[in-house]
């Protein structure tokens, strides 16, 4: 689905069938280097169970309009000009790594347009370490390699993503390869890592969140290990599920996810 | 996983897409020998008909031996996933078939496998799937052959007979400036000898029946799909990029970024053609990749012994083998097959085909029959077998001389293999 937000063309996928504005909304936003294609799964699901579906690529990243936005705070307003483009006037807001928190710095902009908050192999704050963002500096694919590696948990994802026989570790790094060359002459990959790196207003977000929050963490995440959610956590005063994976967990363990989910937006 | 980049290849070839079985512990890949699978409930069931969930339901679109396969292949490969069909030539037909209709069109290197010359020049022709052949390192040929209707370029990392090398760099950069996959049959090479995503190509088929097996024993293909080609931006592709009706209007690239052709060769291809591969077979090809980096090695280095040997010796014209100084595709091999050419070549004996058949039965240790990639050495006498049909003009239009004999070198010791070429040369010596 095609919309325009903020003058640009922006694309969200709905779950395999028309978005309706009337159903309960669900935004799904991806992490650092993806696009929607991780979501589909979840989102097919959500969207064929009663739910209005939005899976965004977020600005500059394959389907979606550049130019990229330079920092957590716009990519939050950016979310909710989404949501004014398709009509919606409340929605559960759901995300990803980098994606966590854009949805909770958009959750905190705008109390009253969120349902529920899902954060997803979250942390705060989401350092990441000087030698991973040198690297994606000077040789991203080294980089989307090492993060590929750090990400998955295993050599074996069961029962394979979106169907059975996809090697994971194969599709992740063809996946960030294709979405940074969707941005030519910017490397997506170290400016979104770079917005995780520098986010320094999760605890003042945190504070400004009304409704039900739900934190989905892979139990051997390296990325995004447990530990480093607790405060935010605290502060948000979270639910915290942990299910099997490592910080893809939403394709590593994707019905472990999707229970997890389906429980969230209960 | 620990550590900052994938397990190696020889790692990846014993443990990628296997962990030890959840529900009885055995640590070795067990074969599921079941046509389908038990739903949980009726919602369940639904959300995997409708892809809501990622499951098995039935064997011939997906299987748990056969996902072994596949991952542990494209893991080799570095694709982002596979599919296992019937033989490789199910894979080359799955590969076409996904991508091209009728009035496509695909532009082949002619120095082909003889089945898939047949499948490319006759049978898809049949149903309106067209192909411009050309010589694999005629660059400016495989330009020229591209047209509107083009699907894909198509040729084989070693071609057959002569073992030219495709140019993968260059043929890959000719096909995407033009919006179009490579696809590869890399059967001979394996990703021990080169992995051609790293080239450039976008797809690969495996028969996985020789060198992936590796034992003789069973018949079976792989397609894999390096995940890189961008479906989207190529426009050439309405079955990857637009609603198909045959799956409640699903667009397979919104589907999935890096997996659109994968999904659509499984919910078309093998859910229509049912070119599967049975869970048994999945599991001796899992057994025979286990040992792939071992085997590789070996073959790799009694073919060179054995190529050194014929080289040498007075009843041989010619050597068919890209390491030899002489072979138009030296450098190529140089270029993308450092660790070698494999173990299937070609070489020219002086003499008549009587020559050539006394050659062949003298072998105690070759086995003489049609396949190639066994782990035993294997010989065949084209002219007076797969061949025989030909007068000597067909023949050398073919590339096919009356003394020509294909070896498969397997893992013998490579004393024994040229103490059995020795005496079958004195044998042959005698006949003329």
């Amino acid at each position: 689905m095609k919309l325009q937000v903020d003058g640009r063309e922006a694309y969200a996928y709905t779950g395999g069938k028309p978005f309706d504005s009337t159903l309960p909304c669900v935004v799904f936003v991806h992490g650092a280097g993806h696009d929607h294609s991780p979501w589909t799964l979840l989102a097919r699901w959500l969207a064929h169970h009663g739910h209005g579906v939005l899976a965004v690529d977020l600005p500059g990243h394959r389907r979606s309009a550049g130019p990229l936005l330079p920092d957590v705070e716009s990519l939050a307003r950016w979310v909710l000009a989404l949501l004014d483009a398709a009509g919606v006037a409340r929605a559960a807001l759901v995300g990803h790594s980098l994606g966590s928190l854009i949805v909770l710095e958009a959750a905190a902009k705008a109390p009253d347009r969120c349902s529920h908050l899902v954060m997803i192999g979250t942390a705060y704050p989401m350092k990441v370490s000087d030698a991973l963002l040198a690297t994606a500096a000077a040789d991203p694919l080294r980089a989307m390699a090492m993060v590929n590696a750090w990400s998955i948990s295993t050599l074996a994802t069961k029962p394979g993503f979106p169907s059975p026989g996809n090697w994971h570790h194969g599709s992740d790094l063809a996946l960030r390869r294709l979405v940074q060359a969707s941005a030519p002459g910017v490397n997506l990959f170290h400016h979104d890592f770079d917005l995780c790196n520098r986010y320094a207003g999760g605890m003042q977000a945190a504070a400004k969140v009304r409704c039900p929050v739900t934190l989905i963490l892979g139990c051997v995440d390296q990325m995004t290990p447990p530990r480093a959610a607790r405060d935010i956590a605290a502060v948000l005063k979270a639910r915290v599920v942990n299910v099997p994976g490592g910080h893809h967990m939403i394709i590593e363990s994707p019905d472990a996810t999707l229970a997890a989910l389906r429980s969230a937006l209960a | 996983m620990a550590g900052s980049s994938d397990p190696g290849f020889d790692t990846l070839a014993l443990h990628a897409g296997a962990a030890p079985d959840p529900a009885t512990g055995a640590r070795a890949v067990p074969i599921h020998l079941t046509t389908s699978f038990v739903f949980e409930n009726s919602e369940h069931a639904a959300s995997l008909f409708n892809m809501e969930r990622s499951g098995h339901v039935y064997s011939r679109i997906s299987n748990p031996t056969n996902a072994v396969l596949e991952e542990r292949v494209a893991a080799l490969e570095g694709g982002c996933g596979s599919i296992a069909t019937a033989s490789g030539q199910a894979a080359l037909h799955l590969a076409i078939a996904t991508l091209a209709g009728a009035g496509s069109h695909v532009v082949s290197s002619s120095a082909l496998y003889g089945g898939s010359h047949n499948l490319l020049s006759y049978t898809l022709a049949r149903f309106g799937i067209e192909t411009t052949f050309v010589k694999p390192l005629d660059i400016d040929g495989w330009r020229a052959a591209i047209r509107p209707q083009t699907r894909l370029l198509f040729g084989e990392t070693l071609g057959n007979p002569g073992l030219d090398v495709l140019d993968i760099p260059t043929v890959s950069t000719i096909a995407h400036d033009a919006g179009l996959p490579l696809l590869v049959d890399s059967t001979f090479t394996t990703p021990w000898l080169m992995k051609p995503f790293d080239h450039g190509a976008d797809l690969i088929f495996h028969s996985a029946t020789k060198f992936l097996s590796g034992h003789g024993t069973v018949i079976g293909g792989v397609l894999v799909d390096g995940g890189r080609f961008d479906w989207d931006a190529s426009g050439r592709f309405p079955e990857l990029t637009e609603p198909y009706a045959g799956f409640h209007g699903m667009v397979f690239s919104e589907e999935s970024t890096v997996g659109a052709f994968l999904l659509r060769a499984r919910r078309e291809g093998l859910r229509d053609f049912g070119a599967c591969m049975s869970p048994h077979t999945a599991w001796l090809i899992l057994q025979g990749i286990e040992t792939l980096p071992l085997r590789m090695a070996r073959h790799v280095e009694n073919t060179r012994k054995v190529v050194a040997f014929l080289a040498a010796h007075p009843l041989v014209a010619g050597v068919g083998y890209p390491e030899l100084e002489g072979h138009p595709s030296h450098a190529l091999a140089k270029q993308l097959l450092p660790r070698g050419c494999g173990s299937v070549f070609s070489f020219d004996m002086k003499g008549s085909r009587r020559q050539g058949q006394a050659f062949i039965e003298a072998l105690k240790i070759f086995s003489h029959l049609a396949n190639v990639g066994d782990c035993r050495s294997l010989v065949i006498h084209p002219a007076s077998t797969t061949h025989f049909r030909m007068d000597d003009a067909a023949l050398a239009a073919a590339g096919i001389k009356p003394g020509t004999i294909r070896l498969s070198i397997g893992l013998e010791d490579a004393d024994d293999l040229v103490d059995d070429l020795k005496r079958a040369f004195k044998v042959a010596e005698k006949a003329a």
